[in-house]
């Protein structure tokens, strides 16, 4: 816990905030996953995880290492733009899946009014 | 065809590679190759280039969807809490005719929405450019459409024409 001893109690209250709001945020997500009652009310649910959850925690590391200075923040931010860049195209493809099998069962989801669930 | 197809592209894999290996003459040297490599390999896949016109506006974009994802973070968060099973609001998909074209602005469209929680980005009709979202709420949520049509559409289209 070396780290914490060299941080001003200010900053370490601003990460510790970032990092729990990130991850409550993917919890939930990980709850929705559970609780949601179809499957593209579930798709959503990871995203809370992939964005702010994931945003959240990265945020409190950047601050946090940038105030100790001991290194970059950049792998950081790096992170997050592959998890933003690589989130859609799973995401896209689960959505496909799931639309190809239903027109293929003959339940088409095509009207706003849709699948109650 | 030049030496480098996508100069934006080989420049920015060159950047990720020295920020994963750290800044050395010997890795400056390999990152050069990998950006150039990664960036002819992109030429061939995809004949269009990636140009962004109005670098400033894309500033401006990023600001407007990462207020967004807040917003519907906490949305989407407290309607699992509350009330996962659907009971006071109402998913469905939203059928959206986009007038973008360009694919990389696409792919950026795609990626907003997707990071956003509370929309997903189903399919991409090609026939008639036709979107097909999914949304978490219906009934309480803003118009996606509208949020679509005119606050990141004409964005994209201005940054990627």
């Amino acid at each position: 816990m070396t780290h914490l001893e060299q941080l001003p109690p200010s900053v370490a209250i601003i990460v510790a905030v970032l990092v729990a709001v990130g991850s409550v945020l993917t919890l939930i997500g990980a709850l929705g996953l559970i609780r949601l009652g179809n499957f593209y009310d579930r798709l959503h649910a990871p995203t809370l995880g992939t964005s702010w959850g994931a945003g959240g925690i990265l945020l409190g590391s950047v601050i946090m290492f940038s105030t100790l200075g001991s290194r970059l923040v950049v792998p950081e931010l790096f992170l997050g733009l592959m998890m933003l860049v690589t989130t859609p195209v799973t995401l896209m493809v689960l959505g496909r899946a799931a639309l190809h099998r239903d027109r293929a069962e003959g339940r088409i989801p095509h009207d706003p009014s849709g699948p109650a669930g | 065809m030049t030496m480098v197809p996508h100069p934006l592209v080989s420049f920015v894999i060159a950047v990720l590679w020295l920020i994963l290996t750290g800044v050395t003459p010997g890795q400056m040297v390999l990152a050069v190759l990998v950006g150039l490599v990664a960036g002819a390999a992109f030429g061939k896949l995809t004949a269009e280039r990636v140009r962004v016109r109005r670098p400033g506006l894309m500033l401006l974009l990023v600001g407007r969807v990462f207020l967004d994802i807040i917003r519907s973070n906490y949305q989407v968060a407290g309607l699992i809490l509350t009330d996962a099973r659907g009971r006071r609001r109402r998913s469905g998909f939203v059928r959206i005719t986009l007038d973008l074209t360009n694919r990389n602005a696409l792919a950026m469209l795609a990626i907003i929405i997707t990071s956003t929680p509370g929309t997903a980005w189903i399919e991409l009709d090609p026939d008639d450019n036709g979107l097909l979202l999914h949304v978490f709420d219906l009934k309480h949520d803003q118009d996606w459409s509208r949020v679509i049509k005119t606050r990141y559409e004409p964005l994209l289209m201005e940054i990627f024409r």
